[in-house]
Formats: C-alpha cells, sequence, structure tokens
C-alpha cells in the first residue's frame, strides 16, 4: 500500500492504495465517484476521461499512484454543484447524448478541447475527439453541442 | 369553445429536450457497475483459450489459496440449474436446440465460453486468482464458416444437431419463382456476404445478484433490455422456482443495440453463487469478454439471384442463405434469420416470385442474435445490392428501376407473398424523391461525368428501404408458426394521484430512446396535465406491469400505445365521475385541456385534479365505481408497422489507396408521426452511422482455429467521429393506420437502410474500372483489390 495525497474536484483526500490501482478504479470505488466510465480495456474508448492538472487523461491508463499531489476534476466536478459547464447544456439542449454511457468522458474531453482550440471547427472537433467513442448518436450531434457551447463560451457574456 | 377535436397538442410534435439528461450529464446516472452492495463478492471468470475442446481436469487449488479470494466454482458444481432456454424457435428447430449453460460442462464450443467463476473481496484480486486456476483442454477440431460446418466430416459441435444444421426453413413460393427465373430475360446473381458485426454498447453486460435466505428471494440488477422477461426465463426455465422469487432490475443501461436482450449465463452463475454463498454477487465484463462471450450479429453467406425484363421490371427473387448461429441458439437467435429476415427480403418492391431458403448452422464461434435491425438490415442489404446490380447490368438509371418497382400507394396493405402480415401503409416515391431533390440528382450526374473525365471516381448508391417493427401480434408470431415461445404485447399502468400527478409504469425498457420524454408527452397532452406532472417509471419487476422490454423498434408503437389505452380508460372513468360531480348525464361530459365539463358549458369544468382528488378520498362515488384514477391497458397490436425511406450517399474513392471518402449522407426516413422529432432524429443518426461503420470498417473475424482476431476495440474498428460524415435528415410523414398514435417506430430505420447505401456508392464510383460487385467492409484493401480484379 502507497499512501496518497490529492484534490478530486476540490477536495483533498488522503488514502492507501495498492500500487497497481488504476485512477479509474481508485475514483469510482474509493471515492465513490461514479460519473467517471468504463468502456474498454485497451484505453480506446475515452469513457474514463478525467482532467489530471487541467488536462485530459484516460483515467483507465493512469495508476492513482502517479496522481499523488495532482488536482483531479471528473464529471461531477465540472461546474459547481447546481449549475451546468456550458457544454452540459449544449448536450442537453442539442441532444448529444442518448444512453449516456459515454457522455462524461466525451464532455471531459470536448472541455480540454476548446480549452487548446477555443473556435474549432466541425472537422477540428471530430478529430479533437477521436479519442472517445460514442455508440449512439452517431456523433452528429455531439459535434453540434460542442461547436454551439464553444460559440457561447466565447461571446462576451458567458 | 374549446372541444376534445379542436385541441392542439402542447408537446406532441415538439422538440423536446429530454428529461433523462440532467442526471446523465452530470456523471449521476446509475449504470451496473456503479451498484456497490454490502459484503459483495466480485467474480472474474475463466474461460476457454480453445474454439472447441474437451475440459480434462480443473484444479483451483492455487486460486483458493490466495487471499481474498471466497470461492471457485466450475459448471460440475452447477448441474442442479437447467441451460439458458432457447425462447424463438422459428424453423421447427426443436429437434436441435442447444443452448448454453451457466459455465461449460466437459466440453467448449467457443473462444471465451465460460469454464470457471473466481469470488473474491475485490476484483483485481479475482483477476488474480482467475490466472492462477489450472484447465486441462484436449483440443479438438473447430469449425467457423457456416458453409464449411455443414461439410461431410466436418467437426461436429453437437450430438443431437447432424452436419451442424440448427434448421432448413423457406419462405416464398419455389415453382412459381423457379419458373419466373425459366422465363426472364435478365438474370443477375451475386454471392453476398453479410459479414459479422459485433454490437458494442459502450457499456458492456454485467449482474449483481442478491439471495435472501430468509425469504428464498432473489434480487438482479442486469443490463437488460428486458427484465421482465428475464424474470421468466430464469425462474421458469433455469432455476424452476416460482417467478414470484425473483425480481429484476434495469437499471440505466448504457446502450443495448439488441445484445442486452438475451438471457445469460453471468445472469444464472451469478445467482447461483449469491444463493450459494448467502453473500452478494457482482459480475462485469471486460470489454474483450464482451467482445468473445456475448451476442455477436449478422454473419450471413448468401446466393442471390434476381431476374427481369429489359424494360426494368422485376420479376422474381431467389435467396438461399446459410445463416451462422454459433456454438449454440442465444435466446431469440433462430428468429433473426428467418421470420425477420426471408419474410422481407422482396423490400420495398413488388416483385411477383420470390423464394427464401435458410440453413441455420452451428459453428465453433460466438453465437449470433439479434443487432439493430436484426434480419432486416440483411434483407434490405441484399435486395438494394441486387436491385443496383440489375439496374447496371440493363443500363438502366438506378432511381428509375426502384421507382418502377415500388410497391404502389394503392396496394397497400399489401401482402408481399412471404408469409409476412400486410404492410401497413406506404408511399415510397416521395421519399426517394425528395432524398433525390436534396442530393440534386441530375447535377451530380453531370459532376460525375465530368470527374470521371478526369480521373475521379465519384459515385452515388441510393438505398429504399423497409422494414418491419413493433414486431406482434402474438397469434401471429406465436400461433402461426413463427416458433416464438411467449406473447408480444406490451403494458402500461397509469395513475392519477390524489395531488392529481400522474405515474405511469411501462413494461419497455428505454435505454438511450429518451422514451421518458416522448411518453410522458403523450401523457401531458392526453390527460391536459402539466408535463412536470408526469413520471415515468421503468426497469423494475417489483412495480411494472409485466412487459417484453425495448428493442425491434417496438416501444412507442406498442409501449406507447399501451399508455394510450390507459390514459383512455382514465379519461373515461373521469367523465363518469365529472358527470356525477356535476349532476349530468356522463353522455354530456366531454374532457378537453386537464378538465371535465358537461358540453357547451366549460365554465363549470372540473379539473382532472378535482377529479383525482374525488376519486381517491372516495366520499361520493357513482354507484359500483371503484375508488382510484388507476388503470392498466395490455397492448397487442393487430400488425407490425413498416417504417421506410430513401437513403442516399455520396463517395470518392482513390484509385491509388482504395480509400473512400463518404461525402454526403443523406436520409429521408417515414417513420409516421413523429412524437419528439430531436429524439428522432437522434434514433436515426445513430443507425445511420451504425450501418456505414458495416459498410465502411467493422467486421468480426476469426483464424480456422476460432481464434477471435477482432477481439478488442483495438482491433474491431467501431467508428469515430471522424470517421463519421455529416448526416443530413428529412422526414415524409405516412401515418400508421396500425395503431391511434399513428407512429411507425425509428430505433433501427438508419442501420437498415445505411450499409448498401454506401456499398452501392462505392460501385457506381468504381463503375468505369468494371467493377459490379464487392463484399463489405469496403476497407482500402478490399477497393484496391477489388478494382485490381484480386477479388
Ligand atoms: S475505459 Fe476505455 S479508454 Fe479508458
Ligand atoms: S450516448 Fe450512448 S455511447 Fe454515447
Amino acid at each position: 500500500m502507497t499512501k496518497i495525497t490529492l484534490t478530486v474536484n476540490g477536495t483533498r483526500y488522503t488514502r492507501d492504495v495498492e500500487p497497481r490501482t488504476l485512477l479509474v478504479h481508485f475514483l469510482r470505488e474509493q471515492l465513490n465517484l461514479t460519473g467517471t466510465h468504463i468502456g474498454c480495456d485497451t484505453s480506446q474508448c475515452g469513457a474514463c476521461v478525467v482532467h489530471l492538472n487541467g488536462v485530459s487523461v484516460k483515467s483507465c491508463t493512469t495508476l492513482a499512484v502517479q496522481c499523488d499531489g495532482a488536482e483531479i476534476t471528473t464529471i461531477e466536478g465540472l461546474a459547481p454543484e447546481g449549475t451546468l459547464h456550458p457544454l452540459q447544456e449544449a448536450f442537453w439542449e442539442l441532444h448529444g447524448l442518448q444512453c449516456g454511457y459515454c457522455t462524461p468522458g466525451m464532455i471531459m474531453s470536448a472541455a480540454d478541447l476548446l480549452a487548446k482550440n477555443p473556435h474549432p471547427t466541425p472537422s477540428e472537433i471530430r478529430h479533437g475527439l477521436e479519442g472517445n467513442l460514442c455508440r449512439c448518436t452517431g456523433y452528429e450531434n455531439i459535434v453540434r453541442a460542442v461547436s454551439s457551447a464553444a460559440e457561447k463560451m466565447g461571446s462576451p457574456d458567458a | 369553445m374549446t372541444t376534445e377535436s379542436d385541441l392542439k397538442p402542447r408537446y406532441v410534435g415538439q422538440s423536446m429536450k429530454r428529461r433523462e439528461d440532467p442526471q446523465l450529464i452530470t456523471g449521476r446516472g446509475t449504470y451496473l457497475d456503479d451498484i456497490k452492495l454490502p459484503a459483495m463478492l466480485h467474480v472474474a471468470l475463466v474461460r476457454s483459450p480453445y474454439a472447441h475442446a474437451q475440459i480434462t481436469a480443473i484444479d483451483a487449488r492455487r486460486a483458493l489459496n490466495r487471499r481474498g479470494v471466497v470461492a471457485v466454482f466450475t459448471g460440475q458444481d452447477m448441474l442442479d440449474i437447467n441451460p439458458l432456454p432457447c425462447a424463438w424457435q422459428a424453423g421447427r428447430v426443436t429437434n436441435h436446440v442447444n443452448t448454453p449453460r451457466a459455465l461449460a460442462v466437459d466440453t467448449v464450443r467457443h473462444v471465451g465460453e465460460p469454464v470457471a467463476m473466481v469470488l473474491a473481496e475485490d476484483r483485481y484480486v479475482a483477476r488474480d486468482a482467475a490466472d492462477m486456476v489450472d484447465v486441462s483442454y484436449e483440443p479438438l477440431p473447430a469449425v467457423v464458416d457456416a458453409r464449411d460446418a455443414i461439410q461431410p466430416g466436418a467437426p461436429q459441435l453437437h450430438a443431437n444437431a447432424p452436419n451442424n444444421i440448427v434448421m432448413e426453413w423457406e419462405a416464398g413460393d419455389r415453382a412459381k419463382t423457379d419458373a419466373a427465373f425459366a422465363q426472364a430475360e435478365v438474370v443477375v446473381a451475386e454471392p453476398i456476404i453479410n459479414q459479422r458485426l459485433i454490437p458494442t454498447p459502450m457499456e458492456t453486460r454485467g449482474t449483481v445478484a442478491r439471495y435472501d435466505a430468509a425469504t428464498g428471494e432473489f434480487t438482479v440488477w442486469m443490463t437488460s433490455q428486458a427484465p421482465h422477461v428475464m424474470r421468466l426465463l430464469l425462474t421458469a426455465f433455469v432455476f424452476g422456482i416460482p417467478e414470484t422469487k425473483l425480481r429484476c432490475i434495469s437499471p440505466h443501461i448504457g446502450g443495448g443495440f439488441g445484445q442486452k436482450i438475451f438471457c445469460y449465463n453471468d445472469m444464472a452463475f451469478t445467482m447461483w453463487a449469491a444463493r450459494k454463498l448467502g453473500r452478494p454477487v457482482k459480475f462485469v465484463e471486460e470489454r474483450s469478454e464482451n467482445y468473445r462471450a456475448s451476442t455477436h450479429g449478422r454473419d450471413h453467406i448468401t446466393d442471390a439471384e434476381l431476374c427481369g425484363r429489359r424494360d426494368g421490371t422485376i420479376t422474381g427473387l431467389r435467396v438461399k442463405t446459410h445463416a451462422n448461429l454459433g456454438a449454440y441458439l442465444s435466446t431469440i437467435a433462430p428468429g433473426i434469420p428467418t421470420t425477420l429476415y426471408g419474410r422481407i427480403i422482396t423490400g420495398v418492391y413488388a416483385i411477383p416470385a420470390a423464394y427464401c431458403h435458410v440453413t441455420g448452422v452451428y459453428t465453433n464461434t460466438a453465437m449470433v442474435d439479434a443487432y439493430r435491425g436484426a434480419g432486416r438490415p440483411e434483407a434490405s442489404y441484399l435486395i438494394e445490392r441486387m436491385v443496383d446490380r440489375f439496374a447496371a447490368e440493363i443500363g438502366m438509371d438506378p432511381a428509375e428501376v426502384r421507382r418502377k418497382n415500388f410497391i404502389q400507394p394503392d396496394q397497400f396493405p399489401y401482402e408481399n407473398g412471404l408469409g409476412l402480415l400486410p404492410y401497413d401503409s406506404g408511399n415510397y416515391a416521395p421519399a426517394l424523391d425528395k432524398a433525390l431533390e436534396m442530393v440534386g440528382y441530375a447535377d451530380f450526374r453531370a459532376l460525375q461525368a465530368e470527374a470521371r473525365t478526369q480521373g475521379r471516381y465519384v459515385g452515388l448508391g441510393i438505398s429504399s428501404y423497409v422494414e418491419i417493427c413493433g414486431v406482434a401480434p402474438s397469434a401471429w408470431i406465436g400461433l402461426a408458426g413463427e416458433g416464438w415461445g411467449a406473447g408480444l404485447f406490451e403494458s402500461a399502468n397509469v395513475r392519477v394521484h390524489l395531488t392529481g400527478k400522474v405515474v405511469v409504469t411501462t413494461g419497455s425498457l428505454p435505454h438511450g430512446q429518451g422514451l421518458e420524454t416522448t411518453f410522458a408527452q403523450i401523457v401531458a397532452d392526453e390527460l391536459g396535465v402539466p408535463y412536470a406532472d408526469v413520471e415515468i417509471e421503468w426497469g423494475d419487476t417489483q412495480g411494472t406491469p409485466f412487459g417484453y422490454g425495448t428493442y425491434g423498434s417496438r416501444s412507442l408503437t406498442v409501449g406507447g400505445t399501451a399508455i394510450k389505452k390507459s390514459l383512455d380508460k382514465i379519461k373515461a372513468k373521469a367523465k363518469r365521475l365529472a358527470a356525477h360531480m356535476l349532476e349530468a348525464n356522463a353522455d354530456d361530459i366531454e374532457f378537453a385541456d386537464g378538465k371535465a365539463f358537461v358540453r357547451g358549458a366549460p365554465a363549470q369544468a372540473k379539473t382532472l385534479a378535482e377529479i383525482a382528488l374525488q376519486a381517491s378520498v372516495a366520499y361520493s362515488l357513482p354507484e359500483g365505481m371503484e375508488p382510484f384514477l388507476d388503470e392498466t391497458s395490455y397492448y397487442d397490436p393487430p400488425n407490425c408497422t413498416f417504417p421506410f425511406g430513401t437513403h442516399i450517399g455520396i463517395v470518392e474513392v482513390d484509385p491509388e489507396t482504395g480509400h473512400v471518402d463518404l461525402q454526403r449522407y443523406i436520409a429521408v426516413d417515414d417513420c409516421g408521426n413523429l412524437i419528439n422529432p430531436l429524439v428522432v432524429e437522434g434514433q436515426i443518426h445513430g443507425g445511420i452511422v451504425q450501418g456505414i461503420a458495416q459498410a465502411l470498417y467493422e467486421q468480426a473475424i476469426y483464424d480456422t482455429n476460432g481464434q477471435l482476431l477482432t477481439g478488442t476495440l483495438l482491433d474491431y474498428a467501431i467508428p469515430t467521429a471522424a470517421m463519421a460524415p455529416h448526416i443530413e435528415t428529412a422526414h415524409t410523414i405516412t401515418p400508421s393506420p396500425v395503431n391511434p398514435l399513428g407512429v411507425k417506430g425509428a430505433g433501427e430505420a438508419g442501420t437498415i437502410g445505411a450499409a448498401q447505401c454506401v456499398m452501392n456508392a462505392i460501385i457506381d464510383a468504381l463503375a468505369p474500372l468494371g467493377v459490379k460487385h464487392m463484399q463489405m467492409p469496403a476497407t482500402p484493401e478490399r477497393v484496391w483489390k477489388a478494382i485490381h480484379k484480386e477479388l
């Protein structure tokens, strides 16, 4: 067991973990943050994407011990309690989700994409989200939602 | 004055954003793996590495010594429960049925078949220990291809199925069809392979089982599209216990696409172990386990022949299909390549003579069962490919051949001669015209001709499809020889509580389709209550009426109509009670906009809330009336519905690399009336990309030893956003006469329309190079080989 201290969604936690514990299991099993999902065993699907020090990572391919001292944001902490991030609003508004399983990872990846490229073209969105698989939506409304959120976030009153 | 007839719907027809979403976009959903129970054990499986082998010994001692391991069980331990049932024994498979056991006993028949289960306090420990169970196998020869499996001398999977044949099934008129071919001016023939696909819902499957020894009751959470059916199958068939001793709950489901309809061995072995150990048990598949051991789809090898006249009239269709059903029969597997395929192979065309023969075959592969579209994508791919092939042969425009042979509007209800119930309604030309207009057909042909002079290969593909939704009625599917072991109605209960709030429980099982929103729109309009006052409940066999679940695009057509029937009963009772309250004659009462009133005197109306209160406190009710507004309905439709449409795709093929660029995709779908256009559009988008994926990317491949070469998401190419096209959609609306909502179903339409659309476009692009046909998926390698005649 290794002791790690990290901040998740603004709260500091100190926990003992097995060195091999994956970040996704640490979040889901130890912290009960089950919004981060698991969709594969080969680091393809992106259902598990969270932010590690502000950058998107696949938490199924990250060890919890690597996050000692880090700041993690999950879908539960993307917007302050009771509010929605513009991406969450846009996914809701434009029907960017169906079963919702890919959605947390998709939104976390999209947030990182918009941080790096605030005004992406539809093609840039499609390529930017290549690490996230969705089997339900055909991506059409996901692309629309990310474009719309980008517009809102870029507008002066956002 | 408001009357029932002129009341405009407030919610139906609106693109309302989904009430399901606030939970899901904030990570507050509850999917199966989110469920944790006190003292819960985790399962890891030992699975067969061989496609076909005798199990000679299982030694679990090393695993049992691992700290944290509680038990290891094998198939021998579970001989007290029965194999899983096959519930749709279409094609007289009765004597050849072989289904999986909870864990393999003596023999394994496909890679990934579970052999032993390890239960541990922690999922990592369970996985470690599974690798410490020593299993000895005596490998046997394996066969993976349906045509190879029926050859003399092929490895035999089951003693009761000589030559590995599950069934021989036929539809249509063979003699008449042979005669049509004998007289035909033109005959085209092609091998048509509808390759094996893996459904790949983003959430894998899983089960959590709990047993209460004091009451003898199980509670099982499952990733199931049909929990009531699972309850029935697991109790009556597998465990032999009263149905009342099992409660099945489907939490949020992360996509299904058919794969989550069926009864699986993990349901049985988690229940068995929970009872044995007295502790809750959880099993969740890893993705590579899902790929090896949950159901696959399609896998048809077909010889197709179509005949006609040089004027473009199609006169006959003859089809012989080998359907690979895998190592065992999954829950409804025999019904897919028969009822849902062979009976609709003529598609949207009035073809006077058609015949279909299907041989169902066992092979050493994962079981094949319904995957989005289930039989209908195979049928529409076949007919639409052959119609294009015929058009090319006689040098006629493929749009014109289609138009010439469409079933005409005045031919409905239409009997296709293949033993299907009559097509309910349709008007196929307007959808084709709209799609041609959207794509700019005339201009395209000019551009295409010009591109060809520049050595560029652009092509346009048309797909005019029809499908079967809301499969029912029970009397047809059950009694008339289709072999279905149950009904196919759907249920709904509607209660108007004392406070006027409305609670609807449904036997449908939404898992991404937005049914909570769609159903609430219908209820709020019908009862004239605020949308927010309507609650839709589903997913728990304790608290919902028996229903068949969600698949086959049936939940709005059948489940929605069951709700509508209950609403009608609620309104009828509310009117009788309002008459009593208003001291009027019940025949003079109208119900509109949430109020009941004497016709012509709306001022003295009683609101539904007032009526519900009166019904609930029950101080004063009409003679003989029971308290409460509470009505249940079971709706068994008189027919299926037949949605249709035309899709058009444009591709450019790079002849150097074989790469296909899908540049435009246009879908004009007719699924009858639209309750929530936003939700319908989402269903169409998703369906189309799954169909495109079949045309361009996906194929489950086994090597000749039965090893799954596409065993992870690394090797099996489900499309990313960058691999999917922008989709342009439109609708025509031909209401179904089958149900009072006039809806036809939308969940599978996209998948059923898409694959042939892309393939026809590719072959159109390559026509100048002499390419007439090729198989899916059109990977660069395969396209390059087609161009270079290395098929
Ligand atoms: S779980 Fe699939 S990428 Fe992490
Ligand atoms: S919404 Fe179901 S996988 Fe994306």
